[in-house]
């Protein structure tokens, strides 16, 4: 068992934290050293521009302080409310799917799978994540365009004429979810099998014996075994999720425009950007974002006890 | 070792007592009154204060051009050997892209890399033309100040330099018209035994003949980013009319916007005419250029359309003088696009951009094949004279062409914002779902006004 050994060790919070505790005291200076390249990169790149927005957010561009009017501005904007509600939509579609399919099909690949036919699903499933997310759009355009899709019978079937059709307003969100599932899971079944594979095989034994069926071991033991996994999957897909901005913009430009041009709070800021010129508003709506994303998150680490350390 | 647990009570401490720092700060700016949020707006005339960048002779010129022009900038190269240039292609404005209009932002916030020359559609020039922010100059130069001679300018076609023109200056030079006309299949036409429409009445009926004798002929199409101007603009709705520099008139409920939406409607119902666009994927194979009768559109149909896109043999498309409508006497008619060539004002060759601008414009060894209709007079005769433009068509278009030059209607104004962004995202989605044109006019002009306030402009309904 030497191999779920060092994956134990890997991804436990346990030991490292008290092997960190040593090592500070022995070589401090070379610890530095291999953080540094990091921590400049997440100042000059993380933090210096989020202390920009903030400055830009709270001024307008004559330099003057403008308190939260640039807020109340963009609130205000006509676009701002359904840009919002689309990527609300969109979010709560996207992470039903990335978090209950992605936990399901890994609990299946682990515990009903043999292991070889395992390992070439999750090959699989993760190969779509290594196509840019470019790419991943410009494959989906030929999907769900009934004239040059392999699967056009389905579309025609489906009531879908032509890309106009399937292009519709009421669809987008289904479609932005189904680019960002198929780019973005396999990476997440990859993850979350590792995260089972945590799992003391005597625990799941135990549980065996006591008579759990598999369904039942998935529900009791393994799911919440591999609960901050998941709570830090939700955290990075919500995050990623609210800042969607390529695939709409793919579509918007492959579409002739049948798709507004700020159908996600994203692509709004950046038409106050680069067409109104409104750098200070953009980055009003980056704020915005930026305290979307911290809520959930402050949310889910919370509940789920995410950075708490357990001590065995 | 500190115990993690033991930190968690002092970090709530700390976020729960910069959470009141924050909210006693916002309470307090709030209290204080502050500065306006809203864009300042540029004030000084820019045109007066037009000074040229340090000039470099003979310094590399870079040229933006959409695809449709790079072989007119190539040829220029070819017989410029000595002019440096660097030649970039981008997607020219085309069906209300912005990104000319991005770059040129980020250009004047870094204080460098603008182009020498580019390629844009005519609502560019509204940006273009005026300084993106207090500190910025306009991007556009004022061609007429010592650029381009008057006598050059003055052999472009009447009113095809007006979407150049702000303050009294000229800032761009217009590569082709777009003059709408009535295209048609004379071979298909002939087949048929229909008349050629000369009003929107005998289009109405012919097109519900179409629809009854031969169902899945066409007799138009709605669905391309720039319909709009084939059948509004030309039917003189009010859609886009500036009274002012700063006031525009929206008024979709119109009688003439009324009258096209609702022509179009039983056209859409008989499915004479469709919802897709002529230029949306997959229309070339079905239902196939063949079987478009009638095509009300701009002049570069012929050649682009019919002959590139939908490889109609020779000999078979015509063109008519654009529609009236019963009880007018002198017809009005659209314009679909009309490149301009914009020369930066922060080049510092301006000689050589200069140059290049006016060659591209007016030259005949470039505008005679053109594919699209010449701004410049003398250039358009070339282009009606050369047989391969002519030899294209069933008959001879170049009285129709020169008739529609001067018949389009000035009311559909060059505005701040692209006039296709609300018809595509707004109106044809509502088409595509079944909703007919009239119903959804109201929400077409509640998308053009909030679009039109959201750049500065006033509105007017009446």
């Amino acid at each position: 068992m030497t191999a779920l050994n060092t994956g134990h060790e890997a991804v436990s919070s346990v030991t490292p934290v008290r092997r960190r505790a040593t090592t500070r005291r022995r070589a401090g200076l070379a610890g530095y050293l291999f953080v540094s390249g990091y921590a400049i990169l997440l100042l000059a790149f993380g933090i210096f521009p989020t202390v920009y927005a903030f400055f830009l957010a709270l001024t307008n561009d004559r330099g003057q302080f403008t308190g939260l009017n640039q807020f109340i501005k963009v609130a205000q904007d006509y676009r701002f409310a359904p840009a919002f509600l689309n990527i609300s939509l969109y979010l709560v579609m996207w992470l039903l799917s990335v978090v209950v399919l992605t936990v399901v099909v890994a609990i299946v690949l682990r515990s009903r799978m043999r292991p070889r036919l395992s390992a070439i699903f999750r090959f699989l499933y993760y190969l779509p994540g290594a196509l840019a997310g470019v790419a991943s759009v410009l494959v989906w355009l030929f999907m769900l365009d009934p004239a040059v899709s392999p699967v056009s019978w389905l579309l025609r079937s489906l009531g879908f004429a032509d890309f106009a059709a399937v292009l519709s307003p009421g669809d987008l969100p289904v479609i932005l979810v189904l680019i960002a599932f198929w780019t973005g899971a396999g990476g997440w079944i990859v993850v979350m099998y590792g995260a089972l594979n945590n799992i003391p095989d005597e625990v799941l034994e135990a549980a065996r014996t006591d008579g759990a069926g598999p369904w039942k071991t998935a529900w009791h033991i393994q799911i919440p075994m591999i609960r901050k996994w998941i709570a830090y999957m939700a955290i990075l897909a919500f995050a990623g999720g609210t800042q969607l901005f390529v695939e709409p913009q793919m579509l918007q430009t492959a579409s002739l425009g049948r798709v507004s041009p700020t159908w996600s709070p994203n692509q709004l800021a950046y038409v106050y950007a680069f067409q109104h010129g409104d750098f200070n508003g953009a980055a009003a709506i980056s704020i915005f974002l930026l305290a979307l994303g911290l809520i959930c998150a402050a949310l889910l680490v919370t509940r789920s006890d995410l950075f708490k350390v357990d001590e065995s | 070792m500190k115990s993690p647990e033991s930190a968690k009570p002092g970090m709530r401490r700390l976020v729960s007592r910069s959470a009141f720092a924050l909210l006693s700060l916002s309470a307090a700016t709030v209290l204080a009154g502050c500065a306006s949020a809203t864009q300042s707006t540029p004030t000084a005339s820019p045109s007066a204060a037009f000074k040229p960048a340090a000039q470099t002779a003979g310094s590399q010129i870079t040229v933006w051009a959409d695809s449709t022009r790079l072989p007119a900038v190539q040829q220029y190269q070819k017989s410029h050997p000595d002019v440096k240039m660097n030649i970039v292609t981008y997607d020219g404005s085309a069906n209300g892209s912005t990104y000319l209009q991005t770059k040129v932002q980020l250009f004047d916030r870094t204080g460098n890399g603008w182009p020498d020359v580019v390629f844009g559609s005519p609502t560019d020039v509204t940006w273009a033309s005026q300084p993106t922010s207090p500190s910025a100059t306009a991007f556009a130069a004022p061609l007429d100040a010592n650029l381009v001679p008057q006598q050059t300018l003055d052999g472009f076609a009447k009113g095809s330099l007006a979407p150049c023109q702000f303050n009294g200056h000229t800032y761009c030079l217009r590569n082709d018209i777009a003059q709408v006309v009535l295209w048609y299949n004379k071979t298909l036409m002939d087949k048929f035994g229909y008349q050629v429409p000369t009003t929107w009445e005998q289009y109405e009926a012919l097109g519900e003949q179409v629809a009854k004798e031969h169902p899945g002929y066409l007799v138009g199409a709605v669905g391309d980013t720039n319909s709009q101007e084939s059948y509004f603009w030309s039917s003189q709705c009010p859609a886009f009319q500036l009274e002012d520099p700063a006031t525009l008139k929206v008024d979709l409920t119109d009688g003439n916007c009324t009258r096209m939406a609702t022509l179009l409607d039983k056209l859409i119902a008989a499915k004479a005419v469709t919802t897709q666009g002529f230029f949306s994927q997959g229309f070339a194979k079905d239902p196939g250029g063949s079987k478009v009768v009638m095509a009300n559109g701009p002049s570069w149909y012929g050649q682009y359309l019919f002959n590139a896109a939908f490889k109609v043999p020779a000999g078979q498309i015509a063109a008519a003088a654009p529609l009236t409508w019963e009880g007018e006497t002198t017809a009005a008619t659209g314009n679909v696009g009309g490149g301009v060539w914009m020369v930066s004002s922060h080049s510092k060759n301006l000689k050589a951009s200069t140059d290049l601008a006016t060659w591209l414009t007016t030259s005949n060894d470039f505008q005679a094949n053109a594919p699209t209709y010449p701004a410049y007079v003398p250039a358009a005769k070339a282009w009606l004279a050369n047989p391969a433009n002519s030899k294209y068509f069933a008959t001879d278009i170049s009285a129709v062409f020169e008739q529609a030059a001067d018949l389009v209607w000035t009311g559909w104004s060059n505005t701040k914002f692209s006039d296709a962004t609300a018809w595509s995202n707004v109106v044809l989605p509502a088409l595509t779902q079944g909703k007919t044109l009239t119903e959804t006019l109201p929400q077409w002009q509640t998308a053009i006004t909030d679009e039109a306030k959201s750049v500065g402009y006033t509105i007017a309904t009446k």
